[in-house]
């Protein structure tokens, strides 16, 4: 069985908890002391209905709020696939909290008001999953009974995120016409309104939409990340010396000839150890423990790669970022960039451009880099970088800042080929 | 499910490139494991002897062996736990050889002048909390890591897999840190303290498939016995036990009964049972419809943000 990780986004009010509470509801994966718990918490609100957000808004100031602060995660399962939701704010205070969501998903769905159709929070959080590189993305037209489940009103806003779908490139969008709150289209095909809908409902779409790269998987370049040296330096074990860590991508085999990088040494795998027993291979996303053919130098954050599609490797980077702190960004300053397990010292050089939200447009004129901005910058790193161009390897391309004086994560990188 | 024999031949088979989803979970944890490891001057692994804790030392072995758990294991012992989960827990730390500190909430009782909450069933939950910080503070802990996992309360949802604590071991829901990819930021100021969970995106089914198929022990009360128990006004079956109070009118029953969840005497809660063996346990738990929480703690029910105000102050 696969696991789809999955983000719901969206504007304040557009439904995205109460989609959530209806997937769970209806694909019956909500349990019944949760479910008296949620219709107990509901009367006091709203008269008798029962209130399916509440099951996603798991503090005390979402519920006084009736707002999404931060991620929740959910899962649930069917026979067919396991889910992790990560259910986001819409909020644009708590935009960094959607990047977070994002970051691990493979799909997204963008739920878009019927009433409202595209708007500023759609753009935001279209441009996030697109920046992001989730492949896969879900327009969840909801509210259909509040337009009168007019065909017209859903194209309409089908045409309209086409445009934008077109400018951020983004590859495969399902739309699917919805209403959370009575259920149509989400486990259940509707039985009212929406019949001149032909497609598939949602949870069908998520349980058979083809989880990305996995084909490709097997021609990604080879990237272990060094997390942690094994030396247990015993009477038995004298010379044991494994290095613990995970492999980021592709597929490593006993014998591969391999580099450490950034120092640039050459090897081989001698052999590779999973609980203590030798395996003959180690793939995308194994934690297991390589031993190397020759005695060199590797520590922790180290990065040992294949010989084809070797990595970039560099000081002076070129990053697209969201920003995330509320102290805004200091050009010039220094910060610590950590991608995997390697930290490095760097300096923000320049601030190529802002995107603008509304526009996609470049912005090269920018004042102040602030919270939950979008935009391109350089850098120059105290020690070489080794990494990847997001759009081709995420998990090499990645990387976050951090301001060393308040140790919070301020950014999101994503690594572009240097111009 | 697959058998053990099924993960094997996969594990081995050189054509399948794809991770059962049970693997992936394990990588993931045996990631993060190794990330506290070396981020960290000082953590610790708390283990009270539960189910998911000794999860997570199966997959420290994985992550650490041959070498020694580069951290001890930690126990919050309330006074109130199961005799069969304490035993479970001395003979598994002296067969792996590791390092257990046990520090007692009776002391910080004692020492602190805390008054016992009263009641039928008084719980040490929040008591607990107290030895917790001391206990951090003492040994200079700046990592604890521990078995929650977010489909157990809806709070715990919301929590990172890094979660930074203030010198008052404090949680503040509004204000975490964004966790982007699987980069996790350690970095903390002196007298802070982040709190890790490993098996955050494993749920409850996955940790009992997970023991089966890594045929983990377990202390036997997660498998049906026969025991005295007083039946609550809710109708909750709870251990006879010193710790609670016992009054005539009280309905006492001897039922096959298990736990799901191990916690303290005073607060746990058995449930009906005659699943003796794994597959019986995953039977029952895969068909209930009633959440494990929901089915076992007393401590979670009492308000509706019990768990987010306990973990607020310091709680794990």
């Amino acid at each position: 069985m696969e696991i789809l990780r999955f983000i719901t986004a969206g504007s304040v009010d557009d439904g995205k908890s109460t989609l959530i509470g209806r997937l769970l509801y209806d694909s019956k994966s909500i349990l019944i002391d949760q479910l008296a718990a949620i219709t107990k918490q509901s009367k006091n609100r709203e008269a008798g209905e029962i209130d399916l957000a509440i099951l996603t808004d798991g503090l005390r100031a979402e519920r006084e709020q009736g707002i999404t602060i931060d991620v929740a995660y959910k899962y649930f399962s069917t026979p067919k696939r396991k889910f992790i939701i990560a259910d986001a704010p819409g909020h644009v205070q708590y935009t960094r909290n959607m990047v977070t969501g994002a970051s691990n998903s493979d799909l997204a769905i963008v739920l878009i008001d019927a009433r409202k159709g595209v708007i500023e929070q759609t753009r935001r959080h279209a441009l996030i999953a697109a920046l992001l590189g989730i492949p896969k993305m879900v327009v969840a037209v909801n509210k259909m009974d509040l337009v009168g489940y007019s065909q017209t009103v859903f194209e309409q806003i089908q045409a309209d995120f086409q445009i934008l779908q077109q400018k951020l490139n983004l590859e495969t969008v399902k739309f699917i016409p919805i209403s959370a709150l009575s259920g149509e289209n989400i486990v259940n095909r509707s039985e009212y309104g929406l019949s001149w809908y032909e497609g598939e409902t949602l949870l069908a779409y998520l349980e058979n939409v083809e989880i990305a790269t996995k084909k490709q998987k097997n021609e990604q370049p080879q990237r272990f990340s060094v997390q942690y040296v094994l030396r247990p330096q015993t009477a038995e074990l004298p010379d044991y010396r494994g290095y613990a860590g995970a492999v980021k991508s592709g597929i490593f085999r006993k014998g591969d000839t391999v580099w450490v990088q950034p120092t640039g040494l050459a090897t081989s795998i001698k052999s590779i150890e999973l609980n203590q027993k030798e395996i003959p291979f180690a793939a995308e996303g194994q934690s297991v423990v390589l031993h190397l053919a020759d005695e060199i130098d590797v520590s922790r954050g180290d990065l040992i790669v294949g010989e084809k599609q070797p990595p970039l490797i560099g000081s002076q980077v070129q990053a697209r970022f969201c920003w995330l702190d509320t102290k805004p960004l200091q050009i010039g300053g220094t910060y610590l960039l950590q991608q995997h397990s390697r930290r490095v010292r760097c300096k923000v050089k320049n601030v190529d451009y802002r995107l603008n939200i509304n526009t996609l447009e470049k912005e090269s004129q920018v004042a102040q880099i602030a919270l939950n901005d979008i935009g391109s910058l350089e850098l120059k790193a105290a020690q070489p970088l080794v990494y990847d161009p997001y759009q081709e390897l995420r998990a090499g391309g990645s990387a976050i800042l951090i301001d060393e004086t308040s140790n919070l994560t301020v950014a999101a990188l994503m690594f572009e080929p240097f111009r | 499910m697959w058998s053990a024999y099924e993960v094997i031949k996969f594990l081995y088979n050189p054509n399948k490139k794809e991770m059962n989803y049970l693997d992936q979970l394990e990588a993931e944890a045996i990631y993060i494991l190794r990330e506290v490891a070396a981020e960290f001057e000082k953590p610790a692994l708390l283990f009270s002897g539960g189910k998911d804790s000794i999860v997570l030392v199966h997959l420290a072995l994985k992550a650490f062996r041959p070498l020694k758990f580069p951290f001890p294991l930690v126990h919050i012992d309330t006074g109130h736990n199961f005799p069969e989960a304490l035993a479970f827990r001395d003979t598994l730390v002296e067969k792996l050889g590791e390092r257990l500190i046990v520090r007692q909430v009776a002391d910080t009782i004692a020492a602190k002048k805390l008054v016992e909450p009263k009641g039928k069933y008084p719980s040490r939950n929040a008591l607990q909390t107290y030895t917790l910080l001391d206990t951090i503070e003492e040994f200079a802990f700046d990592a604890c890591i521990g078995g929650a996992r977010r489909d157990e309360e809806k709070a715990r949802a919301k929590e990172r897999v890094f979660s930074v604590r203030d010198e008052f071991g404090q949680w503040n829901p509004k204000l975490q840190r964004p966790e982007l990819w699987n980069i996790y930021n350690g970095r903390i100021q002196k007298g802070e303290n982040v709190r890790v969970f490993p098996i955050s995106n494993w749920t409850e089914l996955d940790v009992w498939h997970y023991i089966r198929r890594e045929k983990i022990e377990l202390p036997p009360i997660y498998f049906a016995h026969e025991r005295d128990c007083v039946r609550t006004a809710e109708g909750q079956l709870l251990a006879i036990s010193d710790h609670i109070q016992i009054e005539p009118q009280d309905q006492r029953v001897r039922a096959s009964v298990r736990y799901r969840t191990v916690g303290d005497m005073t607060c746990t809660a058995a449930v009906l049972s005659q699943a003796t063996t794994l597959d019986e346990v995953i039977a029952e738990i895969t068909t209930s419809k009633i959440s494990e929480r929901g089915e076992t703690r007393i401590d979670d029910q009492v308000s509706e943000a019990a768990m987010e105000d306990r973990k607020k102050n310091g709680y794990f």
